[in-house]
This record gives structure tokens, C-alpha cells and sequence, in this order.
């Protein structure tokens, strides 16, 4: 396989690998998770310690303790008193803590609906009617310190939404909504993957959150809304055709708006918008994800490229040998100049 | 002496008589030697007997474990580093399918299930199992079927769905491959094995034993296969259901799974883990069951807590039906369902610590030889603890939603499994290989096994919890670098190739010293004692020892002595055939001499036949599949044939004088029990449609049209009734005829009418639901009642079948009063078939939507 070594970059670093994300939580639904975890790994070995220590008096201990190992007492003192007794304060603890985390949710929340698909994330966010007021691909930002519901659909096989340093997971199964309950206290960002095998690239289906201090959400949400979406922005899209098509020779690389015009044109033709949505374009497919905001985000390919021209255009050109299985063909017909003129296209829709 | 009280007014004071000290004739071991002679060559494909089939049994399976765990290893090196390309990826989904599955029905299940077969007859002081030609039958289904479902790898047909198979990712849709037809089918049969070894089992356990065994005294070994055989009768039906309306959904469209159409993918992974979760139980307890066994003869003591360990393992089979639902914690259950499955999925770790400390107190009460099972057995305990402990952790809602599906928990099922099977088994091969080979295994290589084995174990899967916490999901073919997983999965593949090198060392062990017999075999090596070890050829011990205590060859030392000069029960042949002892299932008294069949090339034939029926239905060759099936059903029908000879001789002699019945009728006989065990069987399925009915009513009630009227349902419910009390009036018939005279046509005849009448019925409840408007391809409602209907039709048409069956003995006049085996089993089956039939009807029908 020929993932570039590049996904190695510090900007990896930041989202996985030590301290484990389990045990490093940024927010209050992974918080007392961890806590549990500890209390549990404690447990483990506490127990673990006094069968071996039962084994070796077995084995090798005075006679007098193994005589009072020896009997049925020592079964109902050991196999029966004592994990009954950790058993209980467990259970009890388990079934406050399942309550605290799955509270009710108010309805005020900001909601944010992820929709699994083969083999990536749909996240669009809502407004207070439930419309959709942004759509993103295998990217959820969040502000820090508010709750946002997720509200998790698959739109064709099971998949499983998780993100370790902010909730446990939930499935995302067809026909059914599930809503998962996340916050992140601290901003940052956090890894996640598709937990529920889901076939083929499986293994290649993750996210990125980003969580944004108050101010920096503001600004985050507001480009989004001028760059996508909002009709303002569209009249510098829809301008008129370039005559630039495929035979014709392209513009000098420094040229980068007569580029960009290029690769627009490219994209249209070579039928990128049967499957990809750019708002403001005629590419208007749902198939895959949505691009209008392709420039701004982190990685490609769901959560395993970093995002930059060079992935990009070795995504485009050859995404089977990447991510081999995914639903997007290999465009090997494009010459390395026409995919760095569709790169460089898309580097601008943020 | 328990049981003075006699069950079955046996007089105890007979057992005084043992044992006898009259000297035998010469010439009855000859005799039992050319009796329960095997054939050899191609003869062995008509070999019956448990004794040897049991053994081949086993070892097909521990070959399929050798072959799980070569996927295993392809997996391993493929994970040893970040992005590799070892393994593509289809590959990869399809090689950790296949390991899952040969494991859990390959190998786990069917090696277990076969050392219950190997074992309990020797064990249980009995000369055979009751069915030796449904448990040949068994065998020769798992042998094709597991090659045939292997050898799909090497074609890239093996599914690649998970061994879960969750739809709607295994649906037509999204698999359009005959892949995921090959799990569906191949298992189905395997399934049809384990069913058939349960049956031998449970019957075999309660009927089989000794004179004298009650089940106080019943060594824990076959109190476990007991609790193991009840689990399967009622785990294994799920899966049945299942895969069958999976099947039923990608041939025909009918959309259980499709919630677009009144389907729900969740009906599958509630029928899959009601029986999934059980069966980690049902490989887990006969193993628990050979622990007990071992660590008495370790410690050269009694086990401590025999009366709590029994209470554990039936424990533990009953919770484990009540935790199915903690795999679906993450599925977005309601919160007072993840509550009570997370109290249960606890409480069945309470029988697990019973018996550890069961473990821990013998070995401390005793003195503890080291030995290679020694070393096995604690090795065993502390993998196992450590296992149950994660589990613990996993049962806590909120743990879970964090660990679930990463390798937290692929570390947690392996400490389990291992653990708790693969280690003990192991054991058993060290503890159990004189009873069956010329010379026993290696112990100094036995301990090298098993140091190799136990630090892989740990090796591999010790770092693999912190990969979890680390974020790695299960089922992924490669990771990303960066992301500090390389190194923890490095550990783990090199300490999957350390248990390599112990199973390779095993096998070295094996390749020298074993030597497969059953007559001369090396014997008691370990001092045991329980009465597998007696002297014993194929007939197991030359004649049946009258059971006094638990452990009979610790307190008798003449036992093995007596047993072999034939001083105890069925001294030699009675009848000049193979038999064995019926004795009562509390108090083991004698109560009939058991004919039992001897080498016949029907089960073999029968077993390639089926096989070739699912075979051909995967790569949807129907002709041949129906010509496959019609030649399977006449081998199985031929083979019947023989079980209810007519038989001259009426009593016989077991030795000091008493006398027993020969091949009796009625709720005594072993026959009647089987059947009994097979309803439960049949039951179970028609539970699990009705479940998948009511619960698709409860997810999408909004699809469900009425039933038809109500006079027409009280209709079928009259044909039903009619077809049990037909099917009742025809074995009184029999028993009002005066003995000698034969039986005429009248029985068979009702019992023909009884199964028209629920035929009738069947039909009358499919038309009567297309009338209404229903269509299995529209909805989920229209699936579920058909395939319930179906279900029922599948079961007349096998009642139609055996009444024709009767009708053809009874025109050979081998129908005779005042009862007959075959008319007893067809008129039950049929009777059956109508209380089923009214079930079924009277709750689709009168209850939601109705």
C-alpha cells in the first residue's frame, strides 16, 4: 500500500498516540470514564494478586494456611463473599454513572448530525429548527465547554461513532437515530474512527474533532457560513466558463487563479459533481463528501491524509491505492498538471 | 447409600451381590471383542461407535484449530508494522472471518462436544452412548462441511462479513457474493452436528450411566457436557433461526434486516447473541468440567465444593441466556435494558469464581504433583481470572462504551477463551492421552508446551488491552503510523509466534508418542479416579462396575480387577449384539438392556449427502441440491429402518441373576428421551420466529396490517388440534389391539390423516394471509408471519414423510402391538408438530396486529 509516510506529521501526533486517549479525557462525558477505568484496573489487579497469592499458598505455603485454604469455607469466603461483595459496589456504580452520562438532553443543545457512511463521515450542524445550516465532511468542530448532541445515522451498514478523549461510542445503525452526548473542556484536537466494522476500508474510516475556544468557534463558524454556503460568495464561483478544457494547455503554475479556474473546469468535466457537492457550482452529488468547505479541513480520505496540495492531488489521481475499496474511482486519465489544477481549485473552497 | 429411596422400585439389596465371584465361562472377552470389532480401511466409513468416531471427532477439530490459528499469524505479521501490505485488505477481512468462526464453530464447540463423546462412555461406566449413528452422522457433517467451508479461502469465496455477520453489511445488498452464502450455509450444518452430539449427550449422561451412579455421585466432567448439551438445545436454534432468515432475505428479498422496509438490522444481532453469548459458556463449561477433573488428580484428593462447582455450572448456563445484550451496549439501548443486562452479564462471573476457589481449595487440600496438566490447570486459572476480570469491566455500560469494539476487547475474549478452553483442553490432552494412545505424551515436552504457550498467551495479548485504550478498533487490516501503536503490536506478533512454537512442539510431542488405541492404551498415568480408567477395549470395560462412590478407583482398589475378571454387571454379550445398560436418570438403577447398532455405511452416506444439499445450495446448483437431499433423506430413512428391529429374545441377564427388559417402548425408553430433546429443539426455533415477529412488531408497528378474520384462524387452530389428536388416536390404536396379532393399516393411516390435517392447516394459514394483502417481500410483518408459516411447513412436510414411513413398515408387518418404537416416535413428532403448529398461528394471528 502507498499511504505516504507523511501521515506520520506532528499534526498526527496531536490527535492519537500517548497518553492513551482513553485515559485522557477532554471533557466531562470521558472524564469520570477514565476515573472508572482506573478504579477498575486497580480492582483487576487486586483480585489477579489474591488468586495467584490462593495459587501459591496452594503450591507451596505452610501447612496450616493451605489446611484453611482447603475447604468449602475458603470457596464461599473467596468464590463467593468477596467478588459478590466487589461485584455489588461496582454494579451500583456502574448504574449511577450510566445515568449521570446518558442525562437528559434539554433540546437547547447545539446539535450536530453525523450520518456514517462507506467509508466516511457526513456531519452536518443544525440550527434550532433542526435545519441544516452547514455541511462538513469527517471533521465535527465543537466550542469548548458546551454540550452538543450528536445525532448519529448511517446511511447504509452499521458503523460506530467514537471519538476516545470525548464520550464513549454509539453505533450509527440504518433506520434508527442514536444521540451521543459530547463536550470537550479544553480545546485541542481529538481523533476518532468508525468503531463498528463496516467492511472493505474499514480499518481507513476516522474523523477529526476540533474543539475552539468561545472566540475562535465564532470565526471558525462564521468563514464557514461566508465561504459555503452563504450566496454572497457565489458570484466569484459562477462566473463564466472558462474556455480551458482538457486538450488546451494550462496555465503556468504561478498563475494560480487562471489555475484555480482550471481546475474548476476540470472538476466539472472529468464528473467530480455527480458524486461531490461544491455550494455555489453545479456539483451538486451526495454520494460522497460534500467539498464546499474542502480547503479548510485537516485531513483527506476520512481522517488519514494530512490536507495539503500534494495529498490532495495524489488522492484524486489515485485514491484506490490509498484507501483501496472506497467508492471513489482513479482518475490515472488526469496528467499531473490538470490534478494540480483541481488541487489547487479546492484548496480554495474553505 | 444415597438413594435408598428406589426410583424405579429396583431393589437395592441386589447391588449386595456384587461382586460376584462365580467364575465366568471362557471365551466372553472373544466374544465382546469380535462384537464391538471396527472395521478398517474404507470400512472405517461405516464405523459406529464412539469410541473411535469420538476420537477422529477431536482431532478434525484440533485441525481446524491448527488452521484458525495459521489465519491467526497471517494476521499477526500483517499487524506487526503500520500499513503493511502482507495481507490485502479483502484478504484480511476474509482470514479474521474465517478465524473467528473455525474457532468458535470449528474448533471450540466440536472439540469439546467430541471429548464428551470420547470420554463420557468409559467415564460414565457405559459400553456406548445411546445414538452412536447420529453422533457418526455428526462427525462425518463436521468433517465435509468444515474442509469444504475452509477450503473457500483458497478461492477467495471466504465470507469476509465477521464472524457476527451483522446485516445489513452481510445483505444482498452490500455483499452481493456468494461469501457471506457460504457462512450461512456451511455453519448450518455444522450446527446440525453440534445438535446431533447434544442429543447423545444429554440422553447418554441421564441414561447411560453405571448401576449405582447417582448424580450425586456423576464425576463433574458429565454434570458439565450435561449443562453443555441443555445450553445447546437451546442456544443453537437462535442461530438456526438466523442464519436462515438471513438466507431467506438475500435469495428472496424478504427484508428481516432492511428497515426501509419494516426490518430491523438489530433482530439479527439479538438472535446471533442469544446464542453468541451463551456459547462462550458452551465451550467454556465442559472445560470447566475437565478442570475439576484434573485438579482432583493433581492433588490426588476429592474436589472441594463438588455440590457448589455443579451449582456454578448449572449457574452459569442460566445466566448466561440473560446477558446476551451487553455486545449491543453500544447500540443505543434504553438505559433500564443496559442496567439489568449489566447486573447479569456480573452476576455470571459469581459461578466462575465458585469454581476457581473450588480449584485453588482442592489443590491446597491435596498435595499438588507437578506435571505438564498441572502446570496447564494453574496456568489455566490465572489466564482465565485475569479474563473474568476484564469481562467484569466490559459489563460496567460506561467502561464498555469505551472499550467495546477495540482490542481492549480482542485481548479480554482471548484471556477468556484461552484461558478457560484452549489451556484446560490442552491439559486434557496431557491428562487423557493414556486412555486412548499405546503410549502417553511427553511430560518434559508437555511443560516446555506449555511454558511457550503460556508466556504467547500472554505476550500477545497482555499489551493488546493498552492498544485498545490506545484507540485502535478491532477488525481493521492496518493502522496508521504516528500513532504509537507500532511497538504494542510489534509485542503482540512475536508473542503469537511463541505460541506457534508451543502448538509446534505439542504436535512434535504427538508426531512421537501418540499412538491411537483403545485397547492397549498406557492407562492411568496420573492416578486417577474415575472409571475411564479402567482396563477397557472398544466395549469400554468388560463388564460395568456398580458406582458406590466418586472417585470408585480410589475406593476400590480391586475395582479395575473385578471389572476386568467380570465380576460386575453385562459380563459379556447378553444377546450375542452390541449393548449397553439403561439405567434411570437420578438413581442410575438398571432398567432395560439397550440394543445398540453396530457398523452401517447410512450415516456416512447420509452426512456426504447433506452436505452436498448445502454445498450446492451455496453455489446455487437447486437440481442437484434437490437430487442431493431426496438420496440424504432415503439414507436416513434406511437407517431408521434398523433402530426398531423386531426382537425375539424379551430379557436378559446383566450378571448376578438380574434380569431386564430388552429394547422397551414408551417414556422409558431412550428413544422417547431423544425425541424430547430434539422438541425442545424444534420449540426453540418456533420461540425465535415468534420473537423476531413480535419484536419487528414492536420496532415498526406502523407497516402491520390486520390478520385475516377470526373465524378463518379458528379454523387452522381446529386442523391442529385435529392433527394431535389424530396423531395421539393412532398409538392408542395400537396399544387396543391384542398383543401378537399385527397392527393392521389403521395406525399408520391416522397418522397420515393427522399430518394432512396440519398440511391442510398450513396451507390454509399461508393462503389465508396473501388474501389478507400481506407480501414477504413488502414488509417486515410479511417476512416474519411467512417464514413462520414456512418453518411450520417445513415440519409437516417431514411429518407427511415419516407417516409414509410407517405406512411402509407396517405393510412389512413390522408394526406390531402393544407399542412400537417407530409408531411411538412418528405419532409424537406428528403430535407435536400440531401443538406447534397452534402456537404459532394462535400468537401471529390473535395477538399484536390481530
Amino acid at each position: 500500500m502507498s499511504l505516504p509516510t507523511c501521515t506520520a506529521s506532528t499534526m498526527f501526533d496531536a490527535l492519537w498516540g500517548w497518553p492513551p486517549p482513553v485515559l485522557d479525557p477532554a471533557g466531562p462525558y470521558a472524564d469520570s470514564v477514565t476515573v472508572l477505568a482506573w478504579a477498575l484496573f486497580g480492582m483487576g489487579v487486586i483480585v489477579t494478586s489474591v488468586v495467584v497469592a490462593a495459587l501459591w499458598v496452594a503450591a507451596k505455603g505452610p501447612e496450616k494456611w493451605r489446611r484453611r485454604l482447603g475447604g468449602e469455607r475458603a470457596v464461599w469466603i473467596g468464590g463467593i463473599a468477596f467478588p459478590g461483595l466487589v461485584l455489588t459496589v461496582l454494579l451500583v456504580w456502574g448504574l449511577l454513572l450510566t445515568a449521570s452520562l446518558t442525562e437528559e438532553i434539554s433540546g437547547d443543545e447545539m446539535r450536530v448530525r453525523v450520518t456514517g457512511h462507506m467509508w466516511w463521515f457526513d456531519v452536518e450542524y443544525l440550527d434550532a429548527d433542526g435545519d441544516v445550516l452547514l455541511r462538513d465532511a469527517n471533521e465535527l468542530h465543537l466550542p469548548v465547554g458546551e454540550k452538543v448532541v450528536l445525532e448519529l445515522l448511517s446511511d447504509d451498514v452499521i458503523h460506530s461513532f467514537w471519538v476516545p478523549h470525548l464520550s464513549g461510542k454509539k453505533d450509527m445503525v440504518p433506520g434508527r437515530l442514536n444521540e451521543l452526548l459530547v463536550q470537550a473542556d479544553r480545546p485541542g484536537r481529538f481523533g476518532g474512527v468508525c468503531a463498528e466494522y463496516c467492511g472493505g476500508p474499514h480499518a481507513l474510516m476516522g474523523l477529526v474533532a476540533v474543539a475552539h475556544e468561545a472566540a475562535e468557534w465564532e470565526v471558525w463558524l462564521q468563514a464557514r457560513l461566508e465561504g459555503g454556503d452563504s450566496p454572497a460568495a457565489l458570484p466569484a464561483r459562477t462566473g463564466p466558463m472558462p474556455a480551458v478544457v482538457r486538450e488546451t494547455e494550462l496555465p503556468a503554475r504561478t498563475d494560480q487563479a487562471a489555475a484555480a479556474t482550471a481546475g474548476r473546469a476540470l472538476f466539472m468535466d472529468s464528473g467530480c459533481g455527480a458524486c461531490h457537492r461544491v455550494a455555489g457550482t453545479e456539483a451538486n452529488g451526495l454520494a460522497g463528501p460534500d467539498l464546499t468547505h474542502v480547503g479548510a479541513r485537516l485531513t483527506l480520505g476520512a481522517g488519514i491524509l494530512p490536507n495539503h496540495r500534494g495529498t490532495m492531488m495524489g488522492w484524486i489521481g489515485d485514491s484506490q491505492s490509498i484507501k483501496p475499496g472506497n467508492r471513489m474511482p482513479t482518475y490515472d486519465r488526469l496528467s499531473a498538471d490538470e490534478l494540480e489544477a483541481i488541487a489547487i481549485w479546492l484548496e480554495q473552497q474553505r | 447409600m444415597a438413594g435408598r429411596e428406589s426410583e424405579t422400585c429396583f431393589d437395592h439389596d441386589l447391588y449386595k451381590l456384587f461382586p460376584v465371584h462365580a467364575p465366568r465361562p471362557e471365551g466372553e472377552v472373544e466374544e465382546l471383542d469380535r462384537i464391538w470389532k471396527a472395521p478398517t480401511g474404507w470400512g472405517l466409513l461405516k464405523g459406529i461407535n464412539n469410541n473411535y468416531i469420538g476420537f477422529f471427532h477431536l482431532s478434525t477439530a484440533f485441525l481446524f484449530f491448527l488452521l484458525a490459528g495459521i489465519l491467526a499469524l497471517g494476521m499477526r505479521v500483517q499487524l506487526a508494522a503500520p500499513l503493511q501490505d502482507f495481507l490485502p485488505q479483502e484478504t484480511y477481512n476474509q482470514f479474521f472471518t474465517m478465524h473467528g468462526t473455525m474457532m468458535m464453530f470449528l474448533f471450540a464447540v466440536p472439540a469439546v462436544e467430541a471429548a464428551g463423546m470420547l470420554l463420557l462412555p468409559q467415564m460414565l461406566g457405559a459400553r456406548e452412548l445411546p445414538f452412536p449413528r447420529m453422533a457418526a452422522y455428526g462427525f462425518w457433517m463436521f468433517l465435509i462441511g468444515g474442509l469444504s467451508f475452509f477450503t473457500s479461502i483458497f478461492f477467495s469465496l471466504a465470507p469476509s462479513g465477521g464472524w457476527f455477520m451483522y446485516p445489513p453489511l452481510t445483505s444482498i445488498a452490500f455483499s452481493p457474493e456468494i461469501n457471506t452464502d457460504f457462512y450461512l450455509l456451511g455453519i448450518g450444518f455444522i450446527e446440525i452436528s453440534a445438535i446431533a452430539g447434544a442429543v447423545e449427550i444429554i440422553v447418554g449422561v441421564l441414561r447411560s450411566r453405571a448401576p449405582g451412579m447417582t448424580l450425586d455421585r456423576m464425576p463433574i466432567f458429565a454434570w458439565a457436557m450435561l449443562v453443555f448439551g441443555v445450553m445447546i438445545i437451546l442456544a443453537f436454534p437462535a442461530i438456526i433461526a438466523a442464519t436462515s432468515l438471513l438466507e431467506l432475505e438475500r435469495a428472496f428479498n424478504w427484508p428481516f434486516f432492511d428497515p426501509t422496509r419494516g426490518g430491523d438490522p438489530l433482530l439479527w444481532q439479538h438472535l446471533f447473541w442469544f446464542f453468541g453469548h451463551p456459547e462462550v459458556y458452551i465451550i467454556f463449561i465442559p472445560a470447566a468440567g475437565m478442570m475439576s477433573m484434573m485438579v482432583a488428580t493433581i492433588a490426588r484428593v476429592p474436589l472441594v465444593g463438588y455440590r457448589l462447582n455443579v451449582v456454578a455450572l448449572v449457574a452459569t448456563g442460566f445466566i448466561s441466556f440473560g446477558v446476551w445484550a451487553h455486545h449491543m451496549f453500544a447500540t443505543g439501548m434504553p438505559r433500564v435494558s443496559t442496567g439489568y443486562f449489566s447486573a447479569a452479564s456480573m452476576a455470571v462471573s459469581l459461578p466462575a469464581g465458585i469454581q476457581v476457589f473450588c480449584w485453588i481449595a482442592t489443590l491446597a487440600s491435596g498435595k499438588i504433583r507437578w506435571s505438564a496438566p498441572a502446570l496447564f490447570v494453574t496456568g489455566s486459572i490465572v489466564t482465565f481470572t485475569i479474563g473474568g476480570l476484564t469481562g467484569v469491566m466490559l459489563g460496567m455500560v460506561p467502561f464498555d462504551w469505551q472499550a467495546h469494539d477495540t482490542h481492549f476487547v480482542v485481548a479480554h475474549l482471548h484471556y477468556v477463551l484461552i484461558g478457560g478452553m484452549v489451556m484446560p483442553l490442552f491439559g486434557a490432552f496431557y491428562y487423557w492421552a493414556g486412555m486412548t494412545s499405546k503410549n502417553a505424551l511427553s511430560d518434559r515436552l508437555g511443560r516446555w508446551v506449555f511454558a511457550l504457550f503460556f508466556s504467547g498467551v500472554h505476550i500477545t495479548f497482555l499489551p493488546m488491552h493498552l492498544t485498545g485504550f490506545l484507540g485502535m478498533p478491532r477488525r481493521v487490516y492496518t493502522y496508521l503510523p504516528g500513532r504509537d501503536l507500532d511497538l504494542v503490536n510489534l509485542i503482540s506478533t512475536i508473542g503469537a509466534f511463541v505460541i506457534a512454537a508451543g502448538v509446534a512442539l505439542f504436535l512434535f510431542d504427538l508426531a512421537r508418542n501418540f499412538r491411537f488405541t483403545a485397547a492397549e492404551s498406557a492407562g492411568n498415568v496420573y492416578d486417577a479416579g474415575t472409571l475411564e480408567w479402567l482396563p477397557a477395549g472398544l466395549y469400554s470395560s468388560r463388564s460395568l462396575p456398580l458406582v458406590k462412590s466418586r472417585n470408585p478407583l480410589w475406593d476400590d482398589p480391586d475395582l479395575a480387577e473385578d471389572t476386568q475378571e467380570g465380576r460386575y454387571f453385562l459380563p459379556n454379550s447378553a444377546t450375542g449384539l452390541r449393548e449397553t445398560i439403561i439405567t434411570s436418570p437420578v438413581n442410575a438403577e438398571p432398567q432395560y438392556l439397550q440394543i445398540i447398532p453396530g457398523p452401517s455405511p447410512f450415516p456416512a452416506a447420509a452426512a456426504f449427502l447433506t452436505a452436498a444439499f448445502f454445498l450446492s445450495l451455496t453455489v446455487q446448483a437447486y437440481g442437484f441440491a434437490v437430487f442431493c437431499g431426496v438420496i440424504a433423506v432415503g439414507c436416513m430413512l434406511r437407517w431408521m429402518w434398523d433402530s426398531d428391529p423386531p426382537v425375539e429374545q424379551k430379557t436378559a441377564d446383566i450378571g448376578g441373576g438380574i434380569m431386564v427388559p430388552i429394547a422397551i417402548t414408551g417414556p422409558k425408553s431412550h428413544g422417547w428421551w431423544g425425541l424430547n430433546v430434539l422438541m425442545v429443539v424444534m420449540g426453540m426455533i418456533g420461540v425465535m420466529m415468534l420473537f423476531s415477529y413480535l419484536y419487528l412488531f414492536g420496532i415498526h408497528p406502523d407497516v402491520w396490517i390486520a390478520a385475516p378474520p377470526l373465524e378463518q384462524t379458528l379454523g387452522i387452530l381446529a386442523l391442529f388440534g385435529a392433527t394431535t389428536a389424530l396423531a395421539w388416536l393412532s398409538r392408542r390404536m395400537l396399544a387396543w389391539r391384542k398383543p401378537g396379532i399385527p397392527a393392521g393399516q389403521l395406525p399408520w393411516i391416522t397418522a397420515a390423516l393427522a399430518a394432512t390435517c396440519s398440511a391442510l392447516a398450513v396451507y390454509w394459514d399461508w393462503s389465508g394471509w396473501s388474501g389478507a394483502g400481506l407480501d414477504p417481500v413488502a414488509s417486515g410483518q410479511g417476512a416474519t408471519v411467512f417464514a413462520a408459516v414456512g418453518y411450520q411447513g417445513c415440519l409437516t412436510a417431514i411429518s407427511a414423510l415419516l407417516a409414509g414411513y410407517l405406512g411402509f413398515r407396517s405393510g412389512r408387518g413390522l408394526i406390531s402391538p402393544p407399542a412400537s418404537v417407530t409408531l411411538d416416535t412418528v405419532a409424537r413428532f406428528i403430535g407435536y408438530v400440531g401443538v406447534q403448529g397452534a402456537v404459532l398461528a394462535f400468537v401471529i394471528r390473535l395477538l399484536p396486529g390481530g
